[in-house]
């Protein structure tokens, strides 16, 4: 391909906050083929979590994501609890939906501020993010944290919400009712933003099903999928609600669903506080004083899409196995069918459309031998031979 | 000699022009932090970012790129606005009346920034860059005609005449050219061309932070890079007082009229600074479409609505 050139996108770059690397391989403006690298980030969070108490885990998983910090120990409950057989109390299903629905509200936010961005759109953004700061403030007075909000534990939650909070929940969603209905009004109906969003990055229902695409990304093609509503958890299945979905597939109709969901968390989150008023207050855990030898997995639905955990115990007080998947690890893989054909300007922002996390997706592999079944590399052959690339290429470049 | 040196360099060229236009720029960050609900930098923030690349930051240059085409590129650029800017405030101060056909030789000087950004763009080798460049030549295919037949459109309102300060006296003597239909259309027309030749959204495609990281300016840094903001401040403050000139009889300073030229250059960047805050960045292809279609057929209209004396 001689007349192709790489346009790079990472391993720094104004368009992802975190590490990664796209090559966009171009013609003139047009992306002809795309591949990319993550894997900048890797922390060992799995390997880590056979090492911790499965209380000390949900503060591991926690961290996995700075975004939708929520999500992973939501999933990771859900599965702690399929193992020790307990059904937390209906008080604590309703504060769980409650942090759970308030973390998917300031996460849609950040994505569309950071959407807006990506598009030049600054006024939007910084909009969208004074928008989120309330629900932030929200999450500092249930929880003490703006973010990673360590509410969750196997059995229930660690912390009530009463009184003044709910009153406070309920002015803030009122507040933000207005809100969405200002954002939704100023990204709907304005026309420039339809030029740039319309018939861009488009992903079909059979694309989002072969790429096994969940959350927004496969809801925003009319696939309708959603963990709340196909496999209850929490309080999801007291409460009236429903699934968004929208057929085009582009990143406009990614950001309607986002939008639109944002309404339904709302909704979520005022009749889980009505739930509240009604239960006893205090009621938030069943005590589990023992794990048994199991497996078991746990779903959640997170901002971005599934988020699947599963465990593996033995009797003992810590996983011996954990394995995670999160959204963007499958979400990511879309790119090759919305951004391939598309100009650099068309491909950058359908490459933000996924709201792709990278952190949450980065793995490690080990390589074994068939037959030996021996490792061939270790650890520290891996770092010996990471240096011997670096030496190499700073002789390459001599 | 030495007056014209004068006039170059310092009043009403490379110092005055750079100074106001640090200060506009300053304007324009306030009103968009404003819209933005944030503070806003201080006053003489412009004025700290020009120094810290002038003095303190070193100039990095591309290994492989062509190096002295590189850093020539943004003082002709400079050059060129700093000339643009003699010749456009001179006749708007009553310092001379100018030449005839001065204007011509505006809209000629007013393209060498936008030129200069591309070869420096192309010669610092870096594939983003040529992006950016790509883009910019695109952009300039486009808005140029645009620009120039605004030019034709304003010199036939002026019964022709090609000297600035004979298009400023004529506003002076009758209304200005704003007060009409084709005036408004004019002024719409400017402003659009305004913003492409700022870079400003929708227009900064060949910039583009979020998706080539700055374009053709990516490899910019240092002391090369102060001259270029240095050019965008000059042209942020020679583009809207072109437009006074041409559209709302230009400055008069005596008395109070030095508050009202103020005013004129303000209003002319808040509308710029508003239209940059309420729209997305558009595609190349669109921005064509858009001058090429919409802003030639308006500039037209306008020539017609002139011969018919509206």
């Amino acid at each position: 391909m001689a007349n192709q050139k790489i346009i790079p996108v990472g391993p720094y770059h104004p368009l992802q906050e975190e590490p990664e690397l796209f090559k966009l391989y171009c013609e003139g403006e047009t992306v002809r083929d795309i591949k990319w690298e993550t894997g900048y980030n890797h922390r060992g969070i799995e390997k880590l979590s056979e090492s911790k108490t499965f209380e000390q885990v949900f503060f591991l998983v926690e961290r996995i994501c700075g975004i939708c910090s929520t999500s992973h120990p939501f999933a990771f409950a859900n599965c702690m609890e399929e193992i020790a057989q307990v059904e937390p109390p209906d008080r604590a299903k309703y504060i769980r939906s409650i942090v759970g629905e308030l973390e998917r509200l300031h996460s849609h936010y950040l994505w569309l501020g950071l959407a807006g961005h990506f598009l030049g759109y600054n006024t939007v953004w910084m909009w969208a993010w004074k928008y989120r700061e309330p629900i932030l403030d929200l999450f500092e007075i249930i929880s003490g944290n703006r973010n990673s909000y360590a509410m969750f534990k196997i059995g229930g939650v660690r912390r009530d919400v009463t009184g003044d909070q709910i009153a406070l929940a309920r002015k803030t969603m009122s507040d933000l009712k207005k809100k969405n209905d200002l954002l939704t009004g100023a990204v709907m109906d304005d026309p420039v933003i339809h030029a740039r969003t319309k018939g861009v990055g488009v992903l079909t229902r059979e694309d989002v099903m072969d790429y096994a695409a969940v959350g927004p990304t496969a809801r925003a093609s009319g696939w309708d999928i959603d963990v709340r509503r196909d496999d209850p958890y929490a309080a999801y299945d007291m409460v009236e609600w429903k699934v968004i979905t929208a057929p085009e597939g582009d990143v406009f109709a990614k950001a309607q669903v986002r939008l639109l969901e944002n309404y339904e968390s709302i909704k979520i989150i005022e009749q889980c506080l009505d739930g509240l008023e009604k239960e006893p207050e205090g009621d938030t855990e069943v005590k589990v004083r023992e794990i048994p030898e199991g497996i078991g997995t746990g779903r959640a639905e997170a901002p971005r899409g599934e988020v699947f955990h599963f465990v593996k115990t033995d009797g003992s007080n810590s996983p011996v196995r954990h394995k995670i998947r999160a959204p963007s690890y499958v979400n990511i893989a879309t790119f090759r069918k919305s951004c391939v054909g598309q100009t650099i300007s068309d491909a950058t922002i359908s490459l933000a459309a996924v709201d792709p996390c990278y952190c949450c997706t980065e793995r490690m592999a080990f390589a074994y031998d068939w037959h030996t079944g021996r490792k061939i590399y270790d650890g520290n052959q891996l770092v010996e031979l990471s240096k011997q690339k670096t030496q190499q290429i700073i002789k390459n470049n001599a | 000699m030495a007056e014209t040196l004068f006039y170059f360099l310092v009043y009403p060229g490379l110092l005055f022009a750079g100074v106001v236009g640090g200060l506009l720029s300053w304007f324009d960050r306030k009103v968009t932090a404003q819209v933005q609900f944030r503070k806003g930098p201080p006053l003489l923030q412009p004025f700290y970012d020009f120094l810290k690349l002038l003095l303190v930051k070193e100039t990095i240059l591309p290994a492989r790129g062509a190096k002295i085409t590189f850093l020539i590129a943004p003082v002709l650029g400079l050059f060129g606005a700093t000339t643009a800017a003699s010749f456009i405030l001179l006749p708007m101060f009553n310092i001379n009346i100018g030449f005839e056909g001065d204007v011509m030789v505006i809209f000629y000087l007013l393209t060498i920034p936008s030129l200069m950004y591309i070869i420096g763009a192309l010669a610092s080798g870096n594939p983003l860059a040529s992006v950016g460049a790509s883009r910019e030549i695109k952009l300039i295919v486009s808005y140029e005609l645009t620009f120039l037949l605004f030019f034709a459109a304003v010199i036939l309102k002026a019964d022709q005449a090609m000297r600035m300060s004979q298009i400023i006296q004529i506003q002076a003597q009758a209304t200005p050219f704003i007060g009409s239909i084709s005036g408004v259309l004019l002024l719409i027309v400017g402003l659009f061309c305004t913003q492409a030749k700022l870079g400003m959204v929708p227009f900064d495609i060949a910039e583009a932070e979020t998706e080539i990281s700055e374009g053709s300016f990516i490899e910019y840094s240092g002391t090369v890079y102060a001259m270029v903001k240095l050019t965008k401040y000059i042209m942020l403050f020679i583009l809207p007082a072109l437009m006074v000139a041409f559209l709302m009889s230009g400055f008069n300073l005596e008395g109070t009229g030095i508050v009202w030229a103020i005013l004129k250059v303000l209003a002319v960047v808040l509308l710029l600074t508003l239209i940059r805050n309420t729209n997305p960045r558009l595609k190349v292809k669109q921005a064509m479409r858009f001058f090429l279609i919409g802003m030639n057929a308006l500039v037209i209209i306008a020539i017609v609505l002139t011969y018919l004396g509206l």
